[in-house]
């Protein structure tokens, strides 16, 4: 049967991620951006949340199970509140959900319950590198086997967390195997070092910095994958359906702000939505957030079933980043002089729908 | 019920059924009646009337019922029975459609006008005019909106409904043109049609309710079949109304009139509902030609070794394999918006603003994939000895008929902002 309802307990989750994304993330946004800081106290809300334990089963110190569907319907809310304050929030996802996927028996009844935890755990991503045309099936870092253990080297780009963590989880060429490989890697590992901090046009206040290493020792037990590689298919997966429901935030905060204006703002005696011009373009907007959604929705929903959506995921990331920049500029456009302006919000989202698959949309497709 | 994309099981056998016939009955003779424009393919038309009817004949039951224990109520089992017959409708004509949309617009079926009788008819009526597509010879039923002089702006209708007293009938006046499948249903067979007419030309909208014609019935001619640039193996008709005369009974919905403005437009709302299930019907026609355009050249870059590379870093991808990728996707997005409307509405739950949306979506695939197959496919894609150029010809009405792709969008636009018809015209 086809049915686009939340189910009682989405509906609830979806409403309080609501609630915290317009009174908490919303307002903190605009001076987070400006002061490149992420305020500690509205990632400490957002944590306790407990988004990502109510994802993690309770054998791991979770309280639920991992749902891509549930997933992106929060997503979804948190970055229509504010995309980077997102990032910042989901930034742990990045090193639970490989370790819960991809990580031995033994990695998650030592890591994951770490998760679970009352405060955000210092663990931080390393995947992107900072290359043009980069590519996650032939990373530049590598690791070279020797004995029982790895040897990486290597740069890394956007790491999230990088200037405070305790453990990376770096992502590498496994040079043996031919193919991808992750290795929980601790901080103060020798050969290991955190660069400068990245600034961008955008997600300004995500914390984030290059990370190099230089012949890092890393016990085989650190790694994620088995002899032939690690299987990094449902990591991406997900991290293309988290991307995808963040793309449909944004557009749906740009969208929102942009009609809103519009009724309100008169020109020639009347609210510039009462012209087609205008009104035509935010239909459009409306119709792409909507199909947008479903996809996500729909390989979300494929994937929880244990069927391959692979395909799907990756398509849906595409068609999302390409729909949420055209509605961050078309909501810039509606607002026309103002939507310049960094008293309106619609030039962040423009900069930050950007950002997001520049950043961490790349990594997928 | 939760989120979930599951295609019904009854509709999987279904839609299992409607892929065999388009693929054995409805391709091989494509071409064949795109060049002989007014002739009817009857081989196809025989093949699918009895499933056409059991269709019928359990939509029209369950209508029936529906009335008897009020909407959406429990029936005796203390099951809510939750209607399939939308999604099954979409599944259909998508993959008809795929065989040949023309084609498909061919099917002896209550169609549009069976969709109005269900909108705002009464139990009586739905038995008087609908048992028909249950038995018998095949039979066609149509819809006549457009007028010479209107099409997007129905409060412009000038076909006149008038009442004489002194027989108690209802007597119609004027002239109908791109009437779909107007000679079937009037004339080649004992269907109906479901005409738009005005009581009172003063009120506008207000003024206009839908009557029910049965074929044959004097006073309705068909004066011309016309010719056009895509779908040419269906029907489409001008009839001229001449003094017809049809019972009192044949009106859809109250004949007493409301001030133009008043909240209750009862007949003008009677032709938003029908759009409510012939929109999602359009949307998935659409997709059918263009799934079938995409699936084609596909298939034919395929075999000259270019082929869609799965889970491929975007920079890696020629031209060619973002477009099919571009398509493929486009194609997703039309469909689950097609989807969605047709569900909500077995659901009985509001979807015009869904229906629309899907319209608006839907007909701009099509546009988009077919004419970029043509583009890819070069010579070929041009040649009529393939049927690419046929879809390019076929898809653009979808982007027409019900409701243009503009209409549908000022209709979109105007449930988004909460805009009357006077706030946004």
């Amino acid at each position: 049967m086809y049915s686009f309802d939340l189910s009682e307990e989405q509906r609830l989750l979806v409403e309080t991620v609501h609630r915290y994304a317009t009174r908490s993330l919303r307002q903190a946004a605009r001076q987070a951006e400006e002061s490149s800081q992420a305020p500690a106290d509205v990632l400490q809300s957002a944590w306790a949340l407990g988004l990502l334990p109510a994802t993690l089963p309770e054998e791991y110190g979770g309280f639920g199970e991992h749902s891509l569907l549930n997933g992106a319907l929060y997503v979804e809310e948190l970055a229509y509140g504010d995309a980077g304050l997102t990032l910042e929030i989901l930034a742990p996802n990045l090193v639970a959900i490989p370790l819960l996927l991809a990580g031995s028996e033994a990695q998650k009844q030592h890591y994951l319950p770490l998760f679970a935890g009352e405060e955000m755990p210092k663990m931080a991503a390393a995947m992107l590198e900072p290359v043009i045309l980069f590519d996650h099936r032939k990373l530049h870092t590598t690791a070279r086997r020797q004995g029982d253990h790895y040897v990486l080297n290597g740069s890394k780009a956007m790491v999230i967390h990088a200037a405070d963590a305790e453990w990376f989880l770096v992502y590498a060429h496994d040079e043996e195997a031919g193919s991808t490989q992750a290795f929980l890697v601790p901080a103060d590992s020798a050969g290991l070092q955190v660069g400068d901090r990245n600034l961008w046009m955008g997600f300004n206040a995500l914390q984030n910095h290059t990370l190099h290493l230089h012949d890092v020792q890393v016990g085989v037990a650190q790694r994620l994958g088995g002899e032939a590689g690690m299987d990094v298919t449902n990591v991406l997966n997900s991290s293309r359906i988290a991307v995808a429901a963040m793309g449909v935030g944004i557009a749906r905060a740009a969208y929102e702000y942009a009609r809103d204006y519009a009724k309100e703002r008169v020109a020639f005696g009347e609210p510039i939505a009462s012209r087609q011009s205008i009104a035509f373009m935010l239909a459009e907007m409306a119709i792409e957030i909507d199909a947008t959604r479903l996809m996500v929705w729909e390989a979300a929903w494929k994937l929880d079933q244990g069927r391959d959506a692979t395909h799907e995921a990756y398509l849906v990331a595409r068609y999302a980043a390409d729909m949420a920049l055209k509605v961050a500029d078309g909501a810039v456009q509606v607002l026309g002089g103002h939507g310049y302006i960094r008293e309106h919000p619609v030039e962040l989202w423009l900069r930050n729908a950007r950002g997001l698959f520049t950043l961490v949309g790349a990594v997928m497709v | 019920m939760p989120i979930e994309f599951e295609i019904p099981e009854s509709v999987k056998n279904q839609s299992n059924l409607t892929e065999m016939v388009a693929e054995q009955v409805i391709r091989k003779v494509s071409r064949y009646f795109d060049e002989h424009e007014h002739e009817r393919p009857w081989e196809y038309i025989n093949f699918i009337w009895p499933f056409i009817q059991q269709m019928e004949a359990a939509n029209l039951k369950r209508s029936l019922e529906v009335k008897k224990n009020g909407h959406g109520k429990a029936s005796g089992n203390g099951q809510k029975k939750q209607s399939t017959f939308q999604v099954r409708m979409i599944h259909m004509i998508e993959n008809l459609s795929w065989g040949d949309a023309g084609i498909y617009l061919c099917t002896p079926s209550s169609a549009l006008a069976g969709a109005a009788i269900q909108a705002v008819g009464t139990p009586d009526q739905k038995e008087r005019f609908l048992d028909r597509f249950t038995h018998g010879k095949p039979k066609w039923g149509a819809m006549a909106m457009t007028e010479p002089q209107a099409g997007s702006d129905t409060s412009n209708i000038q076909t006149t409904a008038r009442l004489d007293p002194e027989t108690n009938e209802w007597v119609l006046n004027g002239e109908k043109i791109f009437v779909t499948n107007g000679s079937l249903a009037s004339r080649e067979s004992e269907g109906i049609l479901v005409i738009w007419a005005t009581l009172d030309r003063s009120l506008g909208r207000a003024g206009m309710r839908p009557f029910v014609v049965e074929a044959g019935t004097p006073g309705m001619t068909v004066t011309k079949l016309e010719e056009k640039l895509g779908i040419r193996a269906s029907d489409t008709a001008a009839i001229v109304f001449q003094d017809c005369r049809i019972p009192y009974d044949n009106i859809l919905g109250s004949p007493e009139l409301k001030k133009p403005g008043a909240r209750t437009e009862k007949g003008f709302k009677g032709a938003m509902k029908t759009f409510d299930s012939s929109r999602p019907w359009v949307a998935a026609s659409a997709m059918g030609i263009a799934r079938a355009a995409f699936e084609f050249t596909r298939d034919t870059l395929a075999a000259q070794g270019i082929t869609i590379p799965v889970d491929a870093a975007y920079h890696e991808l020629s031209a060619i394999q973002r477009d099919l990728l571009d398509m493929e996707t486009q194609l997703k997005a039309g469909w689950l918006l097609t989807v969605r409307s047709a569900a909500l509405m077995d659901a009985g739950q509001p979807n015009s603003l869904e229906a629309s949306m899907a319209k608006v979506k839907s007909g701009q695939v099509v546009t988009r994939i077919t004419q970029k197959c043509v583009e890819l496919l070069g010579p070929l894609g041009y040649s009529r000895e393939l049927l690419v150029e046929k879809w390019m010809r076929d898809a653009k009405i979808n982007d027409i008929y019900e409701g243009t792709g503009q209409i549908n969008t000022l209709i979109v636009a105007r449930r988004i902002l909460g805009y009357t018809r006077k706030e946004l015209k």
